[in-house]
C-alpha cells in the first residue's frame, strides 16, 4: 500500500507540489529565523570571545547592575593608579587598562547630525594599541594604523563602508564634550565578525578618550594576562586584596559568559518573535493541507470503494493516505529546509532596510535546525492529513458501483456545529484566561494566547460552512462591483495586452493594423517603464515595465518556430459584470459550503491578523499622541537621534544658548533602583519644568516642585500605587554605581501610563547631577516666543550644532515622527505576516484547480450550451472573490474582536481602541485581489475546456 | 469449501427495505438462491427488478434487512468489517462496468493488486498464464488511460481472477463496451468458467450475455419469477418479454 500511494503522488505531481507549497514556506520561514539568529548569535558570540581572548582577569567598577525593560546600568570606573599596581605583582605577565563607553560616543554623518544607532551601542574605546599590549586588543587594523594623539581616530569597518569615508579623511566625533574634527587614521574590525550591525565604535588613544569621556586618571577596565603557569583564579586571588571596596575582579571567560547571556536575551526574543510568524505560516498551511487532501480523498471516493472490494481493510486505507501526507510533509520541509537559507538572506535585508540590522558572521546550518524543521513541517502535513484519511476509511466497498459516490457523513458530522461553538468557548476561556489573570508568568500568558487564538480560529473555521450561503449571498455585490473596479484601473493594461496579442497572432488581419496595434500596445509599456524608472534601478523598471511585451514575444516566437498554437483570438477586453456568469459563480460557491468554507478559513487568519495588528497598532498611536499631548506643553522637545536613548546633558545647556529659546527645561534620566525596584529616575529643573510639562497631581500642585530642594521627590501614582508610598515617606535610590540617597516624597502625580514621559520618581537636577557624574539628559523642552517658525527651529539648531546627537522637533513633529516608527514596525509586521497571506493564496489555487477538474463534465456541459470562454473564466474568477471575500468577512471582525481583547487586557496601559476604517477597507480590496489573483490559472484551464471531450470525461 | 449440494453462494430470504414507513421501497422481497460451484449464473431483470441489489448483497457489499447470505460456508450479513475485509481477500473477486482500474498503476499493478494487498506474490506460472489468457502480454506496463475500454476491461478480469476467489461477481461488465468488444469479455468469463473452473455470478440486462451463462436468474418485482438452464439469447429475450407482459 506504501508504493500504491507513493504512485498516487507521483501520478499527480503537479497537484502535489501546489499542495506541499504550503508547507514549505512555513519551513522555510522557521528555518530561516533559525539561522539568522543562530548567526547572529555566532557573531555576538565571537565578538565577545574575541574581546576577552588574551585576558585572563577583568578588574573593573562594581556597581549595582539593576536593570530595567532589557536596559543595564554601567559600573562605576576605577582609579587609573591600580594599573601599575596590578602590573607590579609577580603573576602578572601583562596588563592594561582602557576606556570602554557605549553610549556618549557619537558619529557625524553627511547631513551634519549624528549616525543613529538605533539602540545599539556606539562604543568608544581608548585604548593602548601599542604591539607589546596586542594580546589585549580584540580589533584587527584592516588599513592605515593605529590612532596616536589626540586629533587621531580608527572606525569600523562597516561605518566607513556605509558612509564613504577613506583613510585621511576628516571624521566629526561628539562625545561627552562639543563634536570635534579627528583625522582618520586606520580601519579596524572586531575579528572575523563580518557586520556589527547597527553598532559602531571608535578607537582613540588612551588619553584622548579618558579626556573626551570624562575619565581622566581613570579606567573603565583594567586587563590582565597572567604568566605561563598561573591560573586566572590564582590571579584573581592575587589581585582581590589590592582593590579598594568599589572595585572587583573577575575571568576572563566569566565576563564573557556575562555578556553573553545578556545578549542572548535579545536573540532569543529576536527568534521567538520570528517563529510565531513561521508559526502562523505553518498553521495557515496545515489549513490548506487539510483542504486539500480533503478534496483529494472526495475525488477519489470511487478509487479507495475499490480498493476495499479488493480486500484493502480500513487501516490499509488509512495509511496509504497517511503515508501520502508524511511524503509531501518530509518533501515539502526539505525543501523549505533550504529554502529557508534564502529566507534568511531576505530577512536580514529586511532588517536593514528598517535600519534595525544586527551583528552577522558565517552563516550557521545547525543540526538542531535540521532536524525541527524536517520534524515539524512533516509533522504538522501528517496531522492535517489526518481527518482527510479517517474520511478516506469510511468510505464503503459499495461507493465502487454507483457512479458519482458522496463520500458519506461521518457518524459525527451532525455534532460539527457543536464541536465548534464548544472549541471557540475553549479558545475565549483561555483568552480570557491569559488576559485577565494578574499573576502569570510571561510564558504561561504567552502559551494560553497563542492556544487561544489558534482555538478561536479552528472553531471559527468549523462553524464558518454554515454562514457561508449568507455571507456569500451578501458579499456577491460587492465583489463583483470590486472586480469590475479593479478591472477598471487595470484597463490600460489589459487592453495594450490584447492590442500586442493582436498584433502578433492575427495573422488574418492586414498588415498596417497589427503594426497599429503593436504599436498601440507596446506605447503604455513604455510609459509604465518611464515612470517606474523615476524611484527604480533603470533596469528594474524596464523589466517589470516590459514583462507582458516579452511575454508575448515569447509566445510569437515559439508560434512562428515550433507551430504553437497560441490562445487567439481572445475577446476585446470588457470591464462590465457578466450577470450570468457571476450568478454561477455565486452559486458555485454556496454549493459545498464545507469546501468554500475551509478555503476561506486560511485567507481568514491572515486578513485577521493583518486586521489585529492595524487595529491595535491605531489604538497605539492614539494612546501615544494622547499621552505626549496631555503631558508636554513646551513647543520644541530636543530628544537623541534615534529618539529614546538618553544624549550628553550639555547638549541642552547649548540650547539654553539660543537666543529665541525663551524656557529651556532639562530632563535628565537614569535607570535606578527605586524603593527596591528598577525603573527611571530623572532629574527635574523645579523652577522651570511646569512651563514645558503639564503636572496632573494626585497629591500636591506645581507648588511642590518647589519644596524639591536637595532631598524632595516626586513619585507617579502607578509606582506609589505598586509599592504603598504616600506623601511623607521616604524613598531610597541605588545608582548603577552603588551609590544611594534617601529622598522625601514630596508630592504624587498621574502620567498617562502609555507613555509616562517622566519615570518613576523625579528629583531635583542638582541632587541628580549629584549621584550621577556623567548625567545625560532624556528630553530638553524649549519654549519660544509664539509659534515655532523655521528661522527658531534654524537657530536653536545652530545652538546645539556642537552636540550632533541633539535633535531638535517641534512638539507636532516629535509626535509625527513616532507615528512613522510606529508604522515602520507596522510594515516589518505586515511583511512578516504577507508570508501566510501567500500561503492561503496557494491553497485558493489548489482548490479551484481540484474544482475545476472535478466539474469537468459540468463546465463541458455549460460550454456546449453556450457559455464563452470570457464568461466561464469570469464564473470562475467569481467563485474566488466570493472565496476570498467571505475569508474576509470572517477575519475582518475577528481581528477586530482581537484587538479589543487585547486592548481591555492592556487597560491598564490606557492603550485606546480606534479601528482604523480605511485600512481595514485597502484590506478587503487586497483580498478581493487575492481573489482575482488566485483564479487566473484554474479559469484559464476552464475555459479551455474542450466541451465534446469534457462531456465524455469520466 | 462447498456445501453439501455444491452451493458456494447461498442466500435465505433475502430482503432489503429502502426508506421507512409510507415511502419505503422494497427492493428484494423474499430472494433464496444457490449459486452452484463452477457455474456461471446470471441475474437478469428490467430496471427496478433488484437485480443489482441482489448482486450487492451477494458480494457482501451491502446489508440485506432480513434473511441470511453464506459464502464459502461463511454467514456474511452478520461479519465485521475485518472479518469481512479478509472474506474478500480470499473468496470474491469483482468485475465492475465501469472497469474501475486504479489509473496511477500500470496494468500489471492492477492485476496484482490484491494480492499485493494481502501482502502476497502471484505464483509465476499462473500469472503468466491468466495473462496470456486474457491476451494482455503486451500492454502490462501501460496506464488505464493508454488502454482502450476492452483492453481496461481484460485486466479488471484478470485482476478479480489472480487470487482465484471462490466467486467473481461482476456487475454488467459490457455495458460500457462496443458489441464486439463486449463479446470478447465474455468470452473472456465463459473461459474462466470453463477452463479454470470459475464460479461468476454476473448481473447484466443484455440477453446476449446471459446467453453464456449456465444459469439465468430472472428478476422482477424484487423476486426470482423465472429460471432458465442453458438458454439462448433468442429464448432470454422471449423470457423477458413474457415476464414484462405478466
Amino acid at each position: 500500500m506504501i508504493r500504491f500511494a507513493l504512485k498516487s503522488l507521483l501520478g499527480r505531481k503537479f497537484r502535489t507540489a501546489l499542495t506541499a507549497l504550503a508547507i514549505v514556506l512555513g519551513v522555510a520561514m522557521m528555518s530561516g529565523t533559525y539561522v539568522l539568529t543562530d548567526t547572529i548569535d555566532k557573531a555576538f558570540s565571537a565578538i565577545f570571545d574575541q574581546s576577552y581572548a588574551g585576558t585572563d582577569v577583568v578588574v573593573s567598577g562594581k556597581g549595582a547592575d539593576i536593570s530595567f525593560q532589557g536596559t543595564s546600568t554601567e559600573d562605576p570606573p576605577v582609579d587609573a593608579g591600580l594599573l601599575e599596581q596590578v602590573r607590579a605583582l609577580p603573576s602578572v605577565e601583562a596588563a592594561t587598562g582602557g576606556v570602554f563607553d557605549a553610549v556618549n560616543t557619537k558619529i557625524v554623518g553627511d547631513d551634519g547630525k549624528a549616525i543613529s544607532n538605533e539602540g545599539a551601542p556606539s562604543l568608544g574605546f581608548g585604548i593602548d594599541t601599542s604591539q607589546e599590549l596586542a594580546r589585549f586588543n580584540p580589533l584587527n587594523l584592516l588599513e592605515g594604523r593605529w590612532p596616536a594623539g589626540s586629533e587621531e581616530v580608527v572606525l569600523d569597518a562597516g561605518i566607513v563602508d556605509k558612509e564613504g569615508f577613506a583613510v585621511g579623511d576628516t571624521v566629526h566625533i561628539s562625545t561627552l564634550q562639543p563634536q570635534q574634527p579627528f583625522e582618520l587614521v586606520g580601519v579596524a574590525k572586531y575579528g572575523n565578525v563580518k557586520s556589527l550591525g547597527t553598532a559602531t565604535f571608535v578607537i582613540f588613544d588612551v588619553e584622548t578618550a579618558q579626556r573626551l569621556l570624562d575619565r581622566e586618571g581613570q579606567f573603565d577596565a583594567i586587563s590582565v594576562a597572567g604568566r605561563d603557569g598561573t591560573t586566572p583564579e590564582q590571579l584573581v586571588a592575587e589581585i582581590q586584596p589590592l582593590l579598594p571596596s568599589d572595585a572587583q575582579v573577575t575571568t576572563g571567560a566569566a565576563e564573557a559568559q556575562e555578556d553573553k547571556d545578556e545578549i542572548s536575551e535579545l536573540t532569543n526574543f529576536i527568534r521567538y518573535f520570528l517563529l510565531a510568524f513561521a508559526g502562523i505560516a505553518l498553521f495557515v498551511g496545515s489549513f490548506v493541507i487539510f483542504n486539500t487532501l480533503s478534496i483529494t480523498v472526495a475525488q477519489r471516493t470511487r478509487e479507495f470503494a475499490t480498493l476495499r472490494t479488493l480486500g484493502a481493510s480500513r487501516r490499509q486505507v488509512l495509511g496509504s493516505v497517511l503515508v501520502e501526507a508524511l511524503v509531501i510533509g518530509l518533501l515539502a520541509s526539505l525543501v523549505g529546509l533550504f529554502a529557508g537559507l534564502g529566507l534568511a538572506k531576505g530577512l536580514e535585508a529586511l532588517f536593514r532596510a528598517l535600519e534595525l540590522d544586527l551583528p552577522l558572521a558565517d552563516t550557521v546550518f545547525a543540526t538542531r535546525t535540521i532536524v525541527v524543521s524536517l520534524l515539524v513541517g512533516s509533522t504538522i502535513t501528517v496531522v492535517a492529513g489526518l481527518f482527510p484519511a479517517v474520511r478516506a476509511t469510511k468510505v464503503p466497498p459499495i461507493a465502487a458501483v454507483r457512479e458519482g459516490a458522496q463520500l458519506p457523513r461521518g457518524r459525527f458530522a451532525r455534532l460539527t456545529p457543536y464541536v465548534a461553538l464548544a472549541v471557540i468557548a475553549v479558545a475565549l476561556a483561555a483568552l480570557s484566561y491569559s488576559m485577565f489573570v494578574d499573576e502569570l508568568g510571561t510564558a504561561e500568558r504567552l502559551i494560553s494566547i497563542a492556544a487561544g487564538v489558534l482555538l478561536l480560529f479552528v472553531g471559527v473555521a468549523m462553524i464558518s460552512s454554515r454562514v457561508v450561503s449568507p455571507i456569500a449571498k451578501v458579499v456577491h455585490p460587492a465583489g463583483k462591483w470590486a472586480v469590475v473596479l479593479v478591472t477598471v484601473l487595470a484597463y490600460p493594461v489589459t487592453l495594450a495586452f490584447w492590442l500586442l496579442r493582436y498584433g502578433a497572432f492575427s495573422t488574418d488581419r492586414p498588415a498596417a493594423r497589427r503594426l497599429g496595434a503593436l504599436a498601440g500596445g507596446l506605447a503604455p509599456f513604455l510609459v509604465v517603464a518611464a515612470l517606474l524608472s523615476a524611484s527604480l534601478p533603470t533596469a528594474l523598471a524596464l523589466a517589470l515595465g516590459l514583462l507582458l511585451p516579452a511575454v508575448v514575444l515569447v509566445l510569437w516566437a515559439r508560434a512562428a518556430l515550433s507551430g504553437f498554437q497560441p490562445e487567439w483570438p481572445v475577446e476585446f477586453p470588457g470591464v462590465r459584470p457578466e450577470r450570468t456568469a457571476t450568478a454561477i459563480g455565486r452559486e458555485n460557491s454556496r454549493r459545498n459550503p464545507g469546501r468554500t468554507s475551509a478555503t476561506a478559513a486560511a485567507l481568514m487568519i491572515g486578513v485577521a491578523l493583518v486586521a489585529f495588528v492595524a487595529t491595535l497598532a491605531n489604538g497605539m498611536k492614539a494612546s501615544n499622541r494622547g499621552a505626549i499631548e496631555d503631558q508636554v506643553i513646551a513647543d520644541y522637545v530636543v530628544t537623541s537621534q534615534d529618539g529614546f536613548t538618553p544624549f550628553v546633558a550639555a547638549a541642552g545647556d547649548s540650547v539654553a544658548q539660543a537666543e529665541s529659546a525663551e524656557l529651556v527645561a532639562n530632563v535628565r534620566a537614569e535607570i535606578a533602583e527605586i524603593d527596591g525596584s528598577g525603573g527611571y529616575l530623572t532629574g527635574l529643573e523645579p523652577d522651570r519644568i511646569a512651563q514645558a510639562y503639564r503636572f496632573d497631581w494626585k497629591n500636591g500642585s506645581d507648588a511642590v516642585l518647589g519644596t524639591l530642594g536637595s532631598d524632595g521627590a516626586i513619585v507617579d501614582a502607578g509606582f506609589a500605587a505598586d509599592h504603598e508610598i504616600t506623601v511623607g515617606d521616604l524613598v531610597m535610590v541605588r545608582t548603577g554605581y552603588d551609590e544611594t540617597a534617601s529622598f522625601e516624597v514630596k508630592g504624587i502625580f498621574e502620567a498617562p501610563p502609555f507613555y509616562p514621559l517622566l519615570g518613576s520618581a523625579a528629583i531635583s537636577q542638582p541632587a541628580f547631577d549629584e549621584l550621577y557624574d556623567r548625567p545625560r539628559n532624556q528630553f530638553t523642552f524649549v519654549n519660544v516666543q509664539g509659534e515655532p517658525r523655521e528661522a527658531t527651529t534654524a537657530e536653536i539648531e545652530i545652538a546645539a550644532s556642537d552636540y550632533p546627537d541633539a535633535k531638535l522637533q517641534t512638539r507636532e513633529e516629535w509626535i509625527t515622527s513616532q507615528d512613522e516608527d510606529f508604522n515602520q514596525f507596522l510594515t516589518m509586521l505586515y511583511v512578516l505576516l504577507a508570508l501566510s497571506v501567500i500561503i492561503s493564496l496557494f491553497g485558493m489555487v489548489n482548490t479551484l484547480v481540484l474544482s475545476v477538474f472535478e466539474r469537468t463534465r459540468e463546465l463541458g456541459m455549460l460550454r456546449a450550451v453556450g457559455m464563452t470562454r470570457r464568461q466561464t473564466r469570469r464564473m470562475i474568477r467569481h467563485e474566488s472573490v466570493i472565496t476570498a471575500l467571505i475569508g474576509a468577512a470572517l477575519g475582518l471582525p475577528l481581528g477586530i474582536f482581537l484587538a479589543a481583547l487585547v486592548t481591555t487586557a492592556l487597560r491598564q496601559f490606557d492603550v485606546r481602541f480606534e479601528i482604523p476604517i480605511a485600512q481595514l477597507v485597502f484590506l478587503a480590496v487586497l483580498a478581493v485581489l487575492v481573489g482575482i489573483l488566485a483564479a487566473v490559472a484554474p479559469a484559464r484551464r476552464a475555459a479551455r475546456l474542450n466541451p465534446l471531450e469534457a462531456l465524455h470525461y469520466e | 469449501m462447498e456445501a453439501m449440494n455444491g452451493a458456494v453462494v447461498v442466500a435465505r430470504d433475502v430482503t432489503r427495505r429502502y426508506g421507512e414507513g409510507d415511502t419505503a421501497v422494497d427492493a428484494l422481497r423474499g430472494v433464496s438462491v444457490d449459486v452452484q460451484a463452477g457455474q456461471l449464473t446470471a441475474v437478469m431483470g428490467p430496471s427496478g427488478s433488484g437485480k443489482s441489489t441482489l448482486m450487492h448483497i451477494l458480494a457482501g457489499l451491502d446489508t440485506p434487512t432480513s434473511g441470511s447470505v453464506t459464502i464459502a460456508g461463511t454467514e456474511i450479513t452478520t461479519l465485521g468489517d475485518t472479518d469481512l475485509t479478509k472474506l474478500r481477500r480470499e473468496h470474491i473477486g469483482f468485475v465492475f462496468q465501469f472497469f474501475n482500474l486504479l489509473p496511477m498503476l500500470n496494468a500489471g499493478e492492477n492485476v496484482t493488486l490484491p494480492l499485493s494487498i494481502a501482502g502476497e506474490k502471484p505464483d509465476p506460472d499462473w500469472y503468466d498464464d491468466l495473462i496470456a489468457s486474457v491476451g494482455l502480454g503486451d500492454r502490462l506496463s501501460h496506464r488505464p488511460s493508454e488502454l482502450s475500454g476492452g483492453q481496461q476491461q481484460r485486466v479488471a478480469i484478470a485482476r478479480a481472477l489472480v487470487s482465484r476467489p471462490t466467486v467473481v461477481f461482476a456487475d454488467e461488465p459490457t455495458g460500457n463496451l462496443d458489441s464486439k468488444t463486449g463479446g470478447e469479455i465474455l468470452e473472456l468469463l465463459r473461459h474462466s468458467v470453463r477452463d479454470l473452473g470459475q464460479t461468476v455470478v454476473m448481473v447484466t440486462h443484455e440477453a446476449r450475455a446471459a446467453a453464456i451463462a449456465d444459469r439465468v436468474l430472472f428478476l422482477a418485482d424484487g423476486l426470482i419469477v423465472r429460471e432458465t438452464h442453458g438458454a439462448t439469447a433468442h429464448e432470454i429475450v422471449e423470457e423477458m418479454e413474457a415476464i414484462g407482459a405478466e
